[in-house]
Formats: structure tokens, sequence, C-alpha cells
């Protein structure tokens, strides 16, 4: 049983050497192993950023206030030393890679994740398994990451990631944004299995509920401008998506 | 990867350019070259002296246009001083359908593929007094590739000379390894008979204090294939000045090249690319990485496109990746064209830093930075190794690599 918590969170976005913006403004929130929040707001909210500063990109900084994996603070720790230590954000715009291939870099990253190769047998069989499921064509293992992928196939492989490294929470950065109904089902159903089979616990950051009908979330948390202003059950998905953010943006 | 790239479209700087030729090689410039001077003199790459003898070319001032770049002070006397060492050891291993003979200066096939266009290429000529002289008969299918070992053992100025022959509709691999301690300047002459294919790997992997110039010239027959592969690793000053002719239709070069250049290293490569027949292809693909201070490489790539040279297709391609600060990287792509009737003709030169986005998608995959930044180096540089399909020379290299990267500190 793991446990992600964020206390009173205030980021900036660095815009050059002089300048940055407050974007986060006090950001609570608990997630335990094995639930499934999500996380919905208008576009601007500081959503994105919210995901971001979670995996450490070098764009963000923390001004005050905490994100502890398990007690620890992750905002100490480097990219990759929160990734080993369980935090993956399947990202809302993969990047492509030239010259690194599929192959290479999945390896690359169980090794890294694990602390030991994986058994090449397991491991060949195991990645096979999981393209298979997530309808990938067997000939992008030998791909340059992302390279010429299009929208949903960079997708597709940022849960291929996901089932394959089985981090303690995935943050899923507008994963919706882009695919098809089709697509959209069969990156949902990876996120359920890794939920499942993992115990994996789930950040869902969205504007559209259209995701929520696939992958269902036990709390759902309303951000604006940079902070939580509502959270509530399932309901308050179906609210929004008659209601709008609208209501919400005034206050 | 993310370019800092100087673009600049100038007036055409090529004399006697056709309008036609003109917008054929703009359509196909991507981006265009980082430094472009103005000239006040004739600079056509085909109005360049060419001689066999040394005292046909003035001294060096550094001020050349082919010279502007390198440091001659640590050129350890290739222009200046008679190069009677005997500094370098050749040994060939070869399959034993080829021939290879030990040839005295006077032997007719020397200068059947090549003529010095630099003093220090001349000075080499005017100097060696032996040649290897390796040939593949007639409709030989190699199927081993033929191993030339250059072993430097002293730093005495030595001139060297080798001529390799394919006969028609041969197939050869050959494979320039220089190691070692040496200051030698070279002449390597590739005459690619007709219908005949060549790969040449040139590596070079010297010791810290080696001072190598080396000219090799590709002289392709009718529907020749020709492939060159130039990889710098090692070395004080390594110049390389590689170039292909055609002297008849339907020839195709493909020319790549490497270089890793570390603090305090001088790396150069000249190609010379020479369509002056119709209905021939050429590629150039070269790719460098540097680290650490006062690394330096010089890519110059010329490429001239004669007036009877109808439906050539040509392009050549510079990328730079600068690891850290302190290198300098400088890259100058020329194109020439006297005729409008050609299929294609481009180029692009960038020169830039690792990519942090690159290294932020691996981290956030776990993968730690330091292995991150060798995953898209190595990726960078794969590109060019996998063309020399030799395999246990392709692993050395990328071991060489590796060891390259692991220099770095960052």
């Amino acid at each position: 049983m793991s446990t992600l918590e964020i206390k009173d969170l205030h980021v900036s976005v660095i815009l050059d050497d002089e300048n940055s913006k407050p974007i986060l403004k006090g950001v609570n929130l608990t997630i335990n192993s094995g639930e499934i929040h999500a996380i919905m707001g208008p576009n601007g909210s500081g959503k994105s950023t919210l995901a971001s500063t979670i995996a450490g990109h070098p764009k963000y900084r923390v001004d005050s206030g905490e994100i502890l994996l398990d007690g620890e603070d992750v905002t100490e720790m480097s990219v990759d030393e929160r990734a080993r230590a369980g935090l993956f954000l399947a990202m809302q715009y993969p990047v492509e890679i030239p010259g690194v291939t599929m192959s290479n870099f999945l390896r690359s990253a169980k090794t890294a994740i694990d602390g030991e190769a994986p058994s090449l047998r397991t491991w060949t069989k195991d990645v096979k398994e999981a393209m298979g499921e997530l309808k990938i064509d067997p000939d992008f293992i030998a791909r340059n990451v992302n390279e010429g992928f299009s929208g949903g196939e960079k997708k597709r492989h940022e849960i291929l990631q996901l089932e394959l490294l089985k981090p303690k929470f995935g943050i899923l950065d507008e994963t919706d944004s882009g695919l098809d109904v089709d697509a959209l089902k069969i990156v949902s159903e990876g996120v359920n299995r890794a939920h499942q089979n993992n115990d994996m616990g789930v950040l869902l950051i969205t504007h559209y509920t259209r995701i929520l009908r696939y992958i269902k979330p036990e709390f759902v948390h309303v951000f604006v401008d940079g902070h939580m202003v509502d959270q509530g059950g399932p309901e308050l998905a179906d609210r929004l998506e008659e209601e709008g953010y609208v209501s919400y943006i005034g206050k | 990867m993310s370019n800092i790239e100087n673009k600049s479209h100038n007036s055409p700087a090529i004399p006697g350019m056709t309008d036609e030729g003109e917008k054929l090689a703009t359509e196909q410039v991507q981006d265009d070259t980082i430094r472009v001077e103005k000239k006040t003199v004739d600079t056509s790459r085909a109005g360049r002296p060419t001689s066999y003898k040394v005292e046909d070319f003035a001294e060096l001032t550094g001020r050349e246009e082919d010279w502007r770049f390198t440091p001659l002070k640590r050129l350890g006397g290739l222009h200046t001083d008679a190069l009677t060492g005997q500094g370098v050891d050749i040994s060939v291993s070869a399959p034993d359908s080829v021939s290879v003979e030990t040839v005295n200066r006077d032997d007719s096939r020397i200068g059947s593929a090549g003529i010095p266009e630099d003093r220090v290429a001349a000075n080499a000529w005017s100097s060696f007094s032996e040649a290897t002289v390796i040939t593949v008969g007639q409709e030989d299918e190699l199927d081993q590739h033929i191993a030339l070992q250059i072993q430097g053992t002293s730093m005495e100025p030595t001139a060297q000379h080798i001529v390799v022959e394919t006969k028609p509709f041969s197939k050869a691999v050959v494979a320039l390894r220089h190691a070692g301690s040496a200051v030698v300047s070279q002449n390597v002459e590739f005459k690619v008979g007709d219908s005949s294919s060549l790969t040449v790997v040139s590596v070079q992997e010297w010791n810290d204090d080696a001072i190598h110039a080396s000219a090799q010239y590709a002289k392709l027959g009718r529907d020749a294939r020709f492939k060159h592969i130039n990889i710098s690793l090692g070395g004080n000053l390594v110049r390389v000045t590689p170039s292909t002719k055609f002297s008849a239709p339907g020839a195709e070069t493909e020319m790549y090249g490497l270089y890793f250049v570390d603090a305090g290293q001088h790396i150069e490569s000249r190609l010379f690319v020479d369509h002056s027949v119709p209905n021939c292809k050429s590629r150039v693909t070269y790719k460098g990485a540097l680290q650490g201070r006062n690394a330096h490489s010089v890519w110059v790539g010329d490429v001239l496109i004669g007036k009877d040279a109808e439906g050539t297709d040509t392009y050549e391609l510079n990328r730079n990746l600068i690891l850290e600060d302190g290198p300098r990287a400088d890259s100058v792509p020329n194109l020439e064209i006297e005729t409008g009737l050609i299929d294609g003709a481009g180029h692009a030169s960038t020169t830039g830093q690792l990519d942090d986005e690159h290294l932020w998608y691996l981290q956030a995959r776990g993968i730690p930075e330091a292995e991150a930044r060798r995953l898209v180096v190595r990726g960078f540089l794969n590109e060019i190794i996998q063309q020399i399909h030799i395999p246990e020379l392709e692993e050395k290299l990328m071991d060489a690599l590796e060891e390259e990267l692991a220099l770095s500190n960052n």
C-alpha cells in the first residue's frame, strides 16, 4: 500500500532566466494505491502543470509545499529518481527521439526501474503480449522512440510503458485528447489492466468526461485557477458533463 | 534534435549559374550554410590548382580558402618539411585473389585516380619512395574485406601512398585503420572500374599526439558504385579530404563520416564531389559529436555540378552535436551549379546541443541522466556506423564511442 500526498503545493512556470509565473496556488490531494482520481478543469487551469511538476519537468519550480510518496518528498529527487520511486507520467505530447529504438528504450527503462536487466525470455514475451493487447504493430519495436508515430500511436505507447514498467502511481495527462473512440477504448483497457494487476493508483487529468466512461474514478476533483475548488464522487463528473465549468469560473 | 541554425540565403555566389539552376537548387535546400562569405576572387572549386609537385603550390599562410580553419602550427611540418621519415608501417591482409604489391614511385598506376589539390598532399606526393598497390581483378566479388593496418611508429614527418583499383564488375570492401603515433601526409587513390563496387572504411583511431593529413581520391568509371565511410576519433590534428570524381555516366557515390572530437583535438573533413559528367548521383552524410575545451571540428562539403552534368542528383548533410560548453564546430556546405538540367541538388547543415526534451522523456522513464545522454548520442552516431557492415569493426567502433562518451563529465 502506497500513498501519494500533495500538500499545499505552489508552483511557478519558468519563462526565462528572470521571469516566472505562478500557476499552482495551494494544491492538496491524497491518493492511495488502487484508487482512481480524476482531476477535471478548464483549459489553462494548471492541471497539466500539476502532472508535469509531480514528474519533475525542469520548466516548473516548486515555490512551497510538498509532494510525498510514502512520506518521502519527491521534489528533492531528480526526474529519473522519481520514476524509479514509482511515479509514471503518461505524457500529453510524448517526445520523438531519433536513433533510439523502442526496443532499446523499453529495455533500458525496465532495467533502470527494476535495478536489474529483465530476463530476456520473459521480457520479450511480456512486451509482445502487451503490444498485442494494445493493438500495436509488432514492427514498432524496431522503430525509433515515437518517431513518425501518429497521435494515437504515441498514446498507446505511453500506456504500453505504463503496463511494462508497473509504477505505483500513474498520472495520465490528457491521455484521451486526440483519440478516436476505438483507440480510447484500447488505451482505457490498458490503464484498467495496470490498475487491477499492479494495484496502481491513478491520477487522471482531463478536460472532458468522455474517458470517464471507460476508466471509472472513485474521486473527482474540480481544478480551477491553480487549485481544487470542489470534489466528490463520480456523480460530480456527470454534473460537469451537463453544466460545464461555468459555475466554478466565476468564483 | 533542437538545432541552432543560421539560415542565410545570400545572392548566388556561383558564377555562371542559370536561373533555372538557381531555382532547382533553392527548392531542395532545407537550411543553408552557417558561414557564407562574400568572395572577391574566383573561388570556384573548378579553378583550384592541381599538381603532383609541392613547388607548384605557394607556401601556406593560413589565409587560403582551404586552410583557413587549420592550425598550421600543429601540422608538424607536413607543409614545410621534406617528408622523408619512415614513421608508419603498413600491413595488408587480403583474400588470395587480390594482388598486393609494393612498387616504386614511377609505377604507371600511381596517379591513375588522383592529383593533389593542396600543398600538403603534393608534399607527400613529391616525397614518397614506395607505394602500396592493391588490385581486385575483373569480376572478382570478394566475400571478405581487405584490411590495411597503418601503424604509426615515430614522429618523423612521413609520406605515404596507397592505390586501390577495382577492375570492372568486381566488388570489394577495404578497411584502412590508422593507429599509433605519427606525423603523416597520405595520398590514397581509389580507381573504381566500370560497374565495379568499392566500399572504403577509413578509421582514424590514432594516439593523442598523431598528426594526419589524408587526401583520398576516388575516380569512378561508368555505372560504378563507391561508398566511403570516414571515421575520425583519435589524433591531435586529423585532416581528411575525400573526393569523388565521376569519369563516366551512371555512377553513384555515398560518402559518410563520423567524428568524435575531444578537448584540444582538431578534426577536419573536407569533401569534394565533382559532377562533371551526366546522370551521376551523390549523397554525403557527416555527423559529429564534440566535447571539451577547444575541441574543434571542421566540415566543408564542396559539390560542383559542371555544365555537362545533366541529370545530376546530389544531397549533402552535416550535423553536429555539441555535448558541453567549449567546442567549436565549423560547417560549410558549398554547392556550385553550372547547369539547370539536374534532378536535384541540396544541402543542410545543423549544429546544436542535446535536446532537453529528449533527456526529460528518457529520465521520466527512470533512465539516469548520464545514460540518457549516451542513448541519444549513440542513436545520433549509429546511423553512420550502421553503414559499415563489417560486424567486428562496427562493434569495435561502438566500444570506442562508448569510451568517448564515458569521458564526458556531464
